[in-house]
C-alpha cells in the first residue's frame, strides 16, 4: 500500500514539476550552449579531413624523403624486398581500370538520368528509384563475386576471342593474357557500381533546369529532344562534367571488387584485355602483413596517400560545381 | 515546302530514336541489377544450410568439413550496429544545425562541403589510415576499432542524407514554432526531429547498410577470428571478410560457402534496404502533411 502512495506522489510531483515552465532565460541559455556544442561538432569532418591527410603523410614520410618523388612515381619496379618501390605499374593500374569502368558507365548512366529527369512517367520514375537504391546498396564484395562469377567467364569466353577475331590488330584490344582476370572485367564491375551514384547526381543536376526555359523551346516547335539538346544540356553541363568525375573518384578508390577480378599482376598493362594492379588492391593486399621490410609500411601508406590526394582534388572540384548548381533548386 | 517536310520528318526520327536508346539503358541497367541478383542466389542457394547461420566454423572448416559463419553474422551485426550507432551521436547535431541554425550560410556550404569529401574518401584509405593510428598507440585489431573505422566512413553518409531530407522541413512549420516563442534548440529538437522521423531513419539505414557491407576497412581494423566475438577489445569476423576469404581458398566446398555468405550478406542488406523504405513510408503517418 505504501508503496503504491510513494509511486503516486512521485508521479504528481513530477507532473507538477513539469508545469512549472522553465524560465526564458535558462532556455534561451540551453540554446545557446546547444548552438555552441552543435557547432563544435560541425568542425568534425573538417578536422577529420586534415587529420587523415595529415596522418598519412606522416606515416609515409619515410618513403617520400628516402627517394625521390619522381622516382616513386614513376619508378617501373616494386620489388619491396630490395628497395625498389615504383608506384607507376600501379597508378597506370587503376588509371586503366577507372578510364574502362567510366567509359562503359557514362553513356548509359546520361541516357537513363535524361529519360527520368525530361520523359518519364512518375510510376516508371517510382519503379526506377528503387532500383537504383539496391544497386547502390549492394555491397562491394557482393560485386566482386558476381564479376568473379559472371564477368570474368563472360570476359574469357565471349568477348576475348571476339576481341581477338576482329579487333586483334588494335594493341588496346589485343589478347595476351587469356584468363578473363583483367582490367576489362573490372572496368565492367566498376561500371555498374558507379551507375547509381551519377544517375542521381544528374538527375538532380537536371532538376534545376527552370520549367520556363523547356515551355519556351517547346513552345516555338522544338521537339523534346531539341529541347534537350539546345536549352537544358549546355545548362547542365558543368554539373554532368562534375557527376561524372564524381564516379571517376569512386571508381579509382574502389578495392575489394576489382582486386577479386583484376588480376593482380604488377605490370605496365597495354591492353584491356591484361591484368592490372590498381592502387588500392596493392594496399589492401599487402598492408598489415609487411612489417620486416623496412620502409614497406611507408610505401603503402605513400600509395593511399596518392589515392587520397587524387580523390580530395576530383572530389572538391565536382562538389564545388554541384553545390553552385544545386544553389538553385534551394533558392 | 517539300524540304521542310523533310526536315520535320528528321528530327521527329531523332526524338524516337533518342527516347528507344534510352529505354534500352533504363532496361540494361535495371538488367544489371537482375544478374547480380540472380548470379548471387543462384550460385548461393545451393550451399545455404541451416547449419551456415547457425555455427560457427568447426576444426577443418576451411577444408571443406562442418561449420558455419555464425561468428561472421554476429560480428558484422556488432559492426555495422556499433557503427551506426556512434555516427548517429555526430550526425544528428550537425544536421540539425545546418538546418536550424545555418541554413544556407557559407559556413553551412563548407561543411557540407567537407561531408561530401569525407563521404568520397574510399574505405581503403580509411582502413589504412585506422590501421596506422592503431599501431603507432600499439593496439591491435578489434572490434572496437572496426566500428571507430566504420562510423568514420558512415558520418557522412548518415549525415548527408539526413541534411537532405531535413533541408525539405516545411518552413511553416519551422516559423510557427518560432512564433509561439521556441528557442531554435526546441525547434530542432521537438518539431524538426519528428517531422523528420522518416527521413532521419532512412538516413541511419542507409548508413547501416553501408558500413555492415564494407570490407576494405574492417580488413585491418577489426581483424578475423572464428570465435563469436565476446568483447570490444578482441578481433572480429565480418560478413564481407567471410566471402572473401572463403572465395580465395582452392577447397571448391569453401568456395561454394563463400557464394552461400555473399547471398547471406546481400539478403541482409536488401532487407535494410526495402525495411527502410516499410518504415518510412510507416512513420510518415505521424508527420504533419
Amino acid at each position: 500500500m505504501s508503496e503504491t502512495e510513494f509511486l503516486s506522489s512521485e508521479s504528481t510531483k513530477q507532473a507538477e514539476g513539469r508545469r512549472v515552465r522553465p524560465s526564458a532565460t535558462s532556455r534561451i541559455r540551453q540554446d545557446q550552449a546547444a548552438k555552441r556544442t552543435f557547432f563544435i561538432f560541425t568542425l568534425l569532418p573538417i578536422i577529420l579531413i586534415l587529420i587523415v591527410t595529415v596522418a598519412l603523410l606522416v606515416r609515409a614520410w619515410p618513403i617520400i624523403s628516402a627517394y625521390h618523388l619522381s622516382d616513386l612515381l614513376f619508378g617501373k619496379t616494386w620489388k619491396p624486398g630490395e628497395g625498389l618501390f615504383g608506384f607507376w605499374p600501379f597508378i597506370l593500374g587503376t588509371v586503366w581500370v577507372t578510364t574502362v569502368g567510366v567509359v562503359l558507365s557514362v553513356p548509359a548512366c546520361l541516357l537513363v538520368s535524361i529519360y527520368l529527369a525530361e520523359y518519364a512517367h512518375a510510376r516508371i520514375r517510382s519503379i526506377a528509384k528503387p532500383i537504383l537504391d539496391l544497386l547502390a546498396a549492394i555491397p562491394p564484395v557482393v560485386y566482386g563475386v558476381w564479376g568473379l562469377l559472371a564477368i570474368v567467364p563472360f570476359v574469357d569466353d565471349v568477348l576475348a576471342p571476339l576481341s581477338d577475331r576482329w579487333l586483334g590488330s588494335v594493341s588496346i584490344f589485343s589478347v595476351t593474357q587469356p584468363t578473363g582476370f583483367g582490367i576489362l572485367s573490372a572496368g565492367i564491375v566498376l561500371a555498374v557500381m558507379i551507375t547509381p551514384l551519377i544517375i542521381s547526381v544528374v538527375y538532380e543536376v537536371f532538376q534545376t533546369v527552370p520549367h520556363d526555359l523547356r515551355h519556351a523551346s517547346l513552345a516555338v516547335g522544338a521537339t523534346q529532344w531539341q529541347t534537350i539538346r539546345n536549352i537544358v544540356l549546355p545548362q547542365v553541363l558543368p554539373g554532368i562534367i562534375a557527376a561524372v568525375v564524381l564516379g571517376a573518384s569512386r571508381a579509382l578508390g574502389e578495392t575489394i571488387a576489382v582486386l577479386m577480378v583484376v588480376g593482380n599482376v604488377p605490370q605496365v598493362p597495354t591492353s584491356v584485355f591484361d591484368s592490372a594492379y590498381p592502387l588500392p588492391a596493392l594496399i589492401a593486399n599487402n598492408y598489415g602483413e609487411m612489417m620486416s621490410i623496412p620502409l614497406y609500411d611507408a610505401a603503402l601508406l605513400g600509395a593511399a596517400l596518392v589515392l587520397l590526394v587524387v580523390i580530395l582534388i576530383f572530389n572538391i572540384l565536382s562538389t564545388i560545381v554541384l553545390q553552385r548548381m544545386l544553389r538553385r533548386k534551394w533558392a | 515546302m517539300g524540304m521542310k517536310k523533310k526536315h520535320f520528318e528528321r528530327r521527329h526520327l531523332v526524338e524516337l530514336f533518342m527516347k528507344t536508346i534510352m529505354r534500352v539503358a533504363l532496361v540494361i541497367v535495371a538488367g544489371a541489377l537482375g544478374l547480380i541478383l540472380w548470379t548471387i542466389i543462384s550460385r548461393g542457394f545451393p550451399s545455404l544450410s541451416w547449419d551456415m547461420v547457425s555455427q560457427v566454423p568447426k576444426g577443418g572448416y576451411y577444408m571443406g568439413k562442418e561449420g558455419g559463419i555464425l561468428n561472421a553474422i554476429i560480428g558484422s551485426l556488432y559492426l555495422g550496429a556499433g557503427g551506426t550507432g556512434l555516427a548517429i551521436i555526430f550526425s544528428l547535431p550537425i544536421a540539425l544545425y545546418l538546418k536550424t541554425y545555418l541554413g544556407d550560410s557559407k559556413w553551412g556550404a563548407y561543411v557540407r562541403l567537407a561531408l561530401d569529401v569525407l563521404w568520397g574518401i574510399p574505405s581503403v584509405v580509411y582502413g589504412a589510415f585506422g590501421f596506422a593510428l592503431m599501431i603507432s598507440l600499439g593496439l591491435r585489431a578489434s572490434l572496437l576499432a572496426g566500428i571507430i573505422v566504420l562510423a568514420l566512413i558512415e558520418l557522412p553518409i548518415m549525415t548527408r542524407a539526413m541534411d537532405e531530407v531535413i533541408r525539405r522541413m516545411p518552413v511553416d512549420l519551422e516559423h510557427a514554432a518560432l512564433a509561439l516563442g521556441s528557442t531554435k534548440f526546441e525547434v530542432a529538437m521537438n518539431v524538426v526531429t519528428r517531422q523528420m522521423l522518416p527521413g532521419i531513419v532512412t538516413a541511419i539505414l542507409l548508413a547501416f547498410g553501408r558500413g555492415i557491407g564494407d570490407a576494405a576497412s574492417v580488413l585491418f581494423t577489426a581483424g578475423y577470428t572464428d570465435r563469436i566475438v565476446t568483447s570490444l577489445m578482441r578481433p572480429t569476423a565480418s560478413l564481407p571478410l567471410a566471402v572473401f576469404f572463403q572465395l580465395g581458398s582452392p577447397y571448391p566446398e569453401v568456395q561454394q560457402r563463400g557464394y552461400a555468405a555473399a547471398l547471406i550478406l546481400t539478403i541482409i542488406v536488401l532487407a535494410v534496404s526495402l525495411g527502410s523504405r516499410w518504415l518510412s513510408s510507416r512513420l510518415n503517418k505521424y508527420t504533419v502533411k
